[in-house]
C-alpha cells in the first residue's frame, strides 16, 4: 500500500503537466469553439443559401463523424497536403472544430427560440437587426443556451484525452506513460479520472454560477 | 380649426397589405392631424391592426405611401432600399403593442433608455434623469430598478408606454394596448393615455374600449374588411352612424357591455 502512496506521490509532477494541457487545451478549445460557433449560428441563420449552406455541411459534417477521425485526418491526413501540424496546434484546432460544430447549432436554436416580439420590440424604437440581436435577442438566447453549452463544454474537457492519439502530453496520456514504466495500472487511471472528474466538477459549478445570474430577471423581486 | 395651421403628423396613400393571397389592406387613405387623437375601431380580422403596425413597417406593406412628420417611405419601391428611412420613420412612431413586450432581461428603467442610449446615442446618465422623469409621469417612480417579470399587466404596459415616449416620438400608436389586462387593471392604463391625449399628443390608437374611444379620441374610424367603413368624429360615429355595417357593429358591441 505504502508502495502505491508513493508511487502516486511520484507521478504528481508529471499528472499535474498533463493536467495543465488538458487545461489549456480545453480553454483554448472552448474559447475558439464558441466563437467559430457564433459564426456559425449567424452563417445558419443567413437569409443568402450562399451563407447558410457551408454553414450547414460544416454542422452536419462535424456532428456525422467521429471526432478521432477528425483529429486523424488532421494530424496524419493533412501532412500528405503538405500542411504539417505539431500535436498541440492540431489537436487545438481539431477540438475548436468540433466545439464550433456543436456550439453553433446550439446557438442557433437558441437565437430562434427567442420570439418574434423581442424583435419588434427593438425595431419599433428604431434599432438595427445588429443592435437587435446583440441588445435584446442574444442575451434571451445565452440564457437559453447555457445549459447545453455546458453539457458540450464538460464533453469537451473529457474529449480532449483522444488527443492522446496524436501525441499530445495531456493528463491520460501522462497516465498512460507512467503505468507502462510502473505497471499500476488501475492506481494510475484511477487518479487521472479523479483530476477529469475535478475538472468537470469546477465547470459545472461555474455553469450553474452563470445560470443563476443570467436568471435573475425571472425571480419575481 | 383652421386647416392650414393643422400640421398632417401622419399622411398614408393607397396603403395594400395581402398576406398570401388573402388581401387583408386594400387602399388605404389616411391622415392624422398634429395632436390628434384617432381611435380604430372595427371587429376582429378587419385590419385595423395589421393597418397599425404597416404604419411603422412591423408589418412590410406591399403598396402604398406612408408618411409619418417628415419621413416618407414608398412601400411600391423596395423596402430593402429604404431602410434607413424606414428606421428614421419607427424614431417618429413611437409603438405600444397589445402583449407589452418589455425587454425581459433588463430593468424597468434601462428598458427605457435602451433607446435613448442605443438608438439615438444619447448619454446613459442625462437618459436615466429623463427614464426617471416618465416614470414618474406613468406613476411607477418607485419601480425603477424591478424586472419586467415583477410586475403586473397594467404596470408593464405602462413602462411600455413609457419606452415609447422616452424616444420623443412625434406620433404614438397604440395596438390594443388594454386587450390583454384583467379588467381591473384596464384603467390605469387609459388614464396614463388620456393623460397624453390631453398634453396634445398625436396618437392612433387600435382599441376595442369604445367609452374610452368616444370621450378620448377625437375622431374615429370604423374598419371592416380590410377598408374603412366610416370616419367621423367620435361623438358622431357612436351616436349617429351613417353606414349599415357600423350600426351592425356598434349595436352588437353594446349589447355585449
Amino acid at each position: 500500500m505504502d508502495a502505491i502512496i508513493d508511487l502516486i506521490l511520484k507521478s504528481v509532477p508529471f499528472l499535474m503537466k498533463g493536467t495543465a494541457f488538458t487545461v489549456g487545451l480545453s480553454a483554448g478549445s472552448m474559447i475558439l469553439g464558441l466563437s467559430l460557433g457564433f459564426l456559425i449560428a449567424f452563417m445558419h441563420l443567413s437569409p443568402t443559401r450562399l451563407i447558410r449552406w457551408p454553414a450547414m455541411f460544416f454542422v452536419s459534417f462535424i456532428r456525422g463523424t467521429p471526432l478521432i477521425v477528425q483529429l486523424f485526418l488532421i494530424y496524419y491526413g493533412l501532412p500528405e497536403f503538405g500542411i504539417r501540424l505539431d500535436p498541440i496546434p492540431a489537436a487545438l484546432l481539431g477540438l475548436s472544430l468540433n466545439v464550433g460544430g456543436y456550439t453553433g447549432e446550439i446557438l442557433r436554436g437558441a437565437i430562434q427560440s427567442v420570439d418574434k416580439s423581442h424583435w419588434e420590440a427593438a425595431y419599433s424604437i428604431g434599432m438595427t437587426p445588429a443592435q437587435a440581436m446583440r441588445r435584446s435577442i442574444l442575451p434571451q438566447a445565452i440564457r437559453v443556451a447555457l445549459p447545453a453549452l455546458g453539457n458540450t463544454f464538460l464533453s469537451l474537457i473529457k474529449d480532449t484525452a483522444i488527443a492522446a492519439t496524436i501525441q499530445v502530453p495531456e493528463l491520460f496520456r501522462q497516465a498512460q506513460l507512467i503505468s507502462a514504466r510502473t505497471y499500476e495500472v488501475f492506481a494510475m487511471y484511477l487518479s487521472a479520472a479523479a483530476i477529469y472528474w475535478i475538472l468537470c466538477i469546477i465547470l459545472s459549478r461555474l455553469q450553474s454560477k452563470m445560470e443563476q445570474r443570467s436568471n435573475r430577471h425571472m425571480r419575481a423581486n | 380649426m383652421d386647416s392650414n395651421t393643422k400640421e398632417t403628423m401622419i399622411n398614408v396613400k393607397g396603403l395594400k397589405k395581402s398576406f398570401d393571397n388573402n388581401h387583408v389592406l386594400s387602399d388605404i387613405d389616411l391622415n392624422v392631424h398634429k395632436g390628434e387623437v384617432l381611435a380604430i375601431i372595427g371587429p376582429s380580422g378587419s385590419g385595423k391592426t395589421t393597418l397599425l403596425r404597416c404604419l411603422n413597417f412591423l408589418e412590410a406593406p406591399n403598396g402604398g405611401n406612408i408618411r409619418v412628420a417628415n419621413t416618407t417611405v414608398d412601400a411600391s419601391q423596395d423596402l430593402k432600399k429604404q431602410k434607413k428611412a424606414i428606421r428614421a420613420l419607427r424614431k417618429s412612431a413611437g409603438f405600444v403593442f397589445q402583449n407589452f413586450n418589455l425587454f425581459p432581461h433588463r430593468t424597468v428603467l434601462e428598458n427605457i433608455t435602451e433607446g435613448p442610449v442605443i438608438v439615438k446615442g444619447e448619454e446613459p446618465t442625462s437618459a436615466a434623469k429623463k427614464a426617471r422623469k416618465l416614470l414618474k409621469k406613468v406613476g411607477l417612480a418607485n419601480k425603477e430598478d424591478a424586472y419586467p417579470s415583477a410586475l403586473s399587466g397594467g404596470q408593464q404596459q405602462r413602462v411600455a408606454i413609457a419606452r415609447a415616449l422616452a424616444m420623443e416620438p412625434d406620433v404614438i400608436l397604440f395596438d390594443e394596448p388594454t386587450s390583454a389586462l384583467d379588467p381591473e387593471l384596464v384603467g390605469e392604463v387609459l388614464n396614463v393615455m388620456k393623460e397624453l391625449a390631453s398634453e396634445e399628443r398625436t396618437m392612433v390608437i387600435v382599441t376595442h374600449e369604445m367609452a374610452f374611444a368616444r370621450d378620448v379620441a377625437d375622431r374615429v374610424i370604423f374598419m371592416a374588411d380590410g377598408q374603412i367603413v366610416e370616419e367621423a368624429p367620435a361623438e358622431e360615429l357612436f351616436s349617429a352612424p351613417k353606414r349599415e355595417r357600423t350600426k351592425k357593429f356598434l349595436k352588437k358591441i353594446l349589447e355585449k357591455q
